[in-house]
């Protein structure tokens, strides 16, 4: 599988106190370890099991996934901005890869 | 009820519709399975109708990825908000799908997702708020394509 590519999308500008809509995907098989290959043998489990969204370093979201989250994990979710800052966002894969996003947004 | 002929009307429609969909583990989750993943989320609590709203397609032509979109009815401030949302399928290999945890930086307690379900179903969403009470909906989801294999 090709290294996961997050893509995020979080509006440049909001005023203090917003509440903004982000949306996230990341490029990912999340292979459920329900599935049989050609051999017959079972292909393991490898999904992202963790996804986060911190705010300058405070935690905004957070979500905890199970195999039945379809590939290419897919999140939609608001957050409040009371200042500038910087949006982190972090995927955790089963084998301990971690993806990781940045995002800056400016309150006028 | 999870009847011997309903688990072997599923098996049979699984395994005719890819061929090679063949499940690693016979046992699906039940409607059992599924109150005991609600109790264990609760801790052991009934949770009350209202305040959350589970939005998922009624026929979803693909089970690989149906989209679904919980909202909780709540203030998000620092004493009151919603801790974290759960979302169960009643007839997935295994019923948990996702949890998500929301703090009041989040505003709104709002979230969506695309989610692979076996089989038409009934989707659980369950919100924990930060007093500890709970609140749940559930919608049943016809899926013409399942999404066990792939």
């Amino acid at each position: 599988m090709a290294t996961p590519k997050p893509r995020v999308k979080v509006p440049k500008k909001a005023s203090a106190g917003e509440i903004i809509t982000i949306k996230t995907l990341i490029s990912h098989d999340m292979e459920s370890g329900q599935r049989k290959g050609k051999d017959g043998n079972v292909i393991p489990r490898q999904i992202i099991n963790k996804f986060t969204c911190e705010f300058n370093g405070m935690k905004v979201f957070e979500c905890d996934l199970d195999p039945a989250v379809a590939a290419n994990p897919y999140f939609e979710f608001n957050a409040k901005v009371p200042e500038s800052g910087t949006f982190k966002f972090t995927w955790v894969d089963d084998d301990g890869s971690i993806y990781t996003d940045e995002q800056k947004i400016a309150v006028n | 009820m999870m009847t011997r002929r309903r688990l072997l009307a599923g098996t049979a429609t699984l395994t005719a519709m890819a061929g090679v969909a063949i499940l690693a583990r016979p046992a699906w989750a039940t409607v059992e399975a599924t109150e005991a993943a609600i109790g264990a989320f609760t801790g052991g609590k009934t949770p009350e109708p209202g305040r959350i709203t589970l939005t998922a397609p009624e026929i979803a032509e693909n089970g690989n990825s149906v989209p679904v979109t919980v909202e909780v009815d709540s203030p998000m401030t620092e004493g009151d908000y919603v801790a974290s949302v759960t979302i169960l399928a009643d007839g997935n290999p295994n019923p948990e799908v996702a949890t998500f945890h929301f703090t009041p930086l989040s505003g709104t307690a709002a979230a969506t997702t695309r989610i692979r379900l076996a089989k038409t179903q009934n989707v659980v969403a369950i919100a924990k708020m930060s007093d500890g009470s709970t609140f749940s909906d559930r919608k049943e989801v016809k899926v013409t394509i399942g999404g066990c294999g792939g």
